[in-house]
């Protein structure tokens, strides 16, 4: 039972209190990078360790911030946390830096860190709040893959840039279905997971 | 000629949301009724519109690979190019404050109607967002940067006040009970999108 107590922040955000489809937060960069899964893998390992740190960080200074200057000390902590990721992503991975264009820079003003600093980190200890950062991490890159899979799948035919329908389906006529590639189609994508999210967790369900 | 196209292109094409999902957040929290939301799209537009020539000016004399020079000859070869992201958001969070104060003394109704919302707006990934595009389109002058911010501004209003106005009829319809609230709002979004895409391939 204890057990379960202490790692109740780790496993909650995966399904039950998930960041992106309870919460309502980061959708901005969870529907936006969901193209491939190449990128939205990219970003979930990002915005893990960003937020996972930075947990850390404002758990450890909770006593001492100004309850009135909060907010700057936590973008300060946020973006010193984001250049460093930007840098390391440029120099080993240039590529899907590229493709991730201002998204990586966004990680400042996704609401998901802004979000669990204040209403976690900044009232808990650093061991429970880092297991909370990696736990809505996971959870937000959950959403991502389950999004990007289907949008790489049926909007390319690959996965991971490899092709998965075979050559013959496409002389036979099979098309990929360009729809998918569009920006809406991630919004529609993610309201069909909230559908069967909530279908099966009624107590989720609004009035 | 070049502005104005640029301006009605970051209206309707690339729009900050239906085009990048920047500041969908907001987006989605604020838009249950027109007044309000009208009152957030302003000041939204009002924080790009100042937001953007002032951050340029930071990019074009500061940040960029040699734009020291005017200091010095010794200066010339400085990049300071990483500390784009700590200076921008500090120039947008300072910006927010005075804004703040601002409206608390003029327009004490909307102070309240906004709320927590106000201060927020200094996490609002659609003007980080349109600083970071400014950055990366490299705008030859702070002009057409502060077209680019009105236009991306007008496009977020139109956004949200487009979105709020549908909420609000949605309320007496009869929606299947898991999608109600925020399922159904991504949807109608989504199909906001794509009518959004017939703008494609505008152009002056």
């Amino acid at each position: 039972m204890n057990l379960k107590k202490t790692f109740l922040p780790l496993f909650n955000p995966l399904s039950k209190d998930n960041p992106v489809i309870v919460q309502v937060l980061g959708i901005c960069s969870a529907l936006a990078v969901t193209a491939k899964m190449e990128p939205a893998l990219v970003m979930t390992i990002s915005v893990t360790a960003v937020l996972a740190l930075a947990n850390v960080i404002i758990s450890l200074l909770r006593n001492t911030i100004p309850q009135s200057i909060r907010i700057i000390v936590q973008l300060v902590v946020v973006a010193a946390l984001v250049v460093v990721v930007d840098q390391v992503l440029k120099a080993y991975n240039y590529e899907v830096s590229k493709a991730l264009s201002v998204f990586i820079g966004l990680i400042i003003t996704n609401c998901i860190i802004m979000g669990r600093l204040e209403a976690f980190a900044l009232g808990n200890k650093p061991w429970p709040a880092f297991l909370d950062g990696i736990g809505n991490g996971l959870g937000y890159g959950i959403i991502l893959l389950i999004v990007s899979f289907f949008r790489e799948l049926f909007g390319s035919g690959t996965l991971f840039g490899v092709q998965i329908f075979p050559q013959s389906w496409y002389e036979a006529g099979y098309m990929n279905n360009g729809m998918m590639i569009l920006p809406p189609m991630a919004l529609i994508v993610v309201a069909c997971i909230i559908w069967v999210h909530r279908a099966y967790n009624k107590d989720l369900q609004e009035k | 000629m070049e502005n104005l196209n640029l301006f009605i292109r970051s209206i309707f094409v690339d729009n900050m949301i239906f085009a990048y999902f920047l500041g969908m957040c907001s987006f989605l929290a604020v838009s249950k009724n027109v007044k309000t939301a009208f009152g957030l799209g302003v000041a939204v537009t009002f924080v790009l519109l100042i937001a953007l020539p002032v951050c340029w000016t930071i990019n074009h004399y500061i940040l960029t690979p040699g734009a020291l020079s005017w200091l010095g000859e010794e200066y010339a070869d400085a990049d300071l190019s990483f500390l784009g992201l700590i200076m921008f958001i500090a120039v947008i969070a300072a910006l927010v404050q005075i804004l703040e104060m601002v409206i608390e003394k003029y327009s004490p109704g909307l102070y309240n109607s906004l709320g927590i919302f106000l201060p927020l707006i200094a996490v609002n990934c659609a003007i980080l967002g349109a600083v970071l595009f400014m950055q990366q389109r490299e705008f030859s002058n702070a002009w057409t940067a502060t077209v680019y911010g009105a236009g991306s501004g007008i496009g977020w209003l139109l956004a949200i006040s487009c979105l709020a106005a549908i909420r609000e009829r949605l309320n007496v319809k009869a929606v299947p009970a898991p999608l109600r609230g925020i399922g159904i709002t991504f949807i109608i979004t989504g199909l906001m999108g794509i009518a959004f895409m017939s703008f494609l391939g505008i152009k002056l």
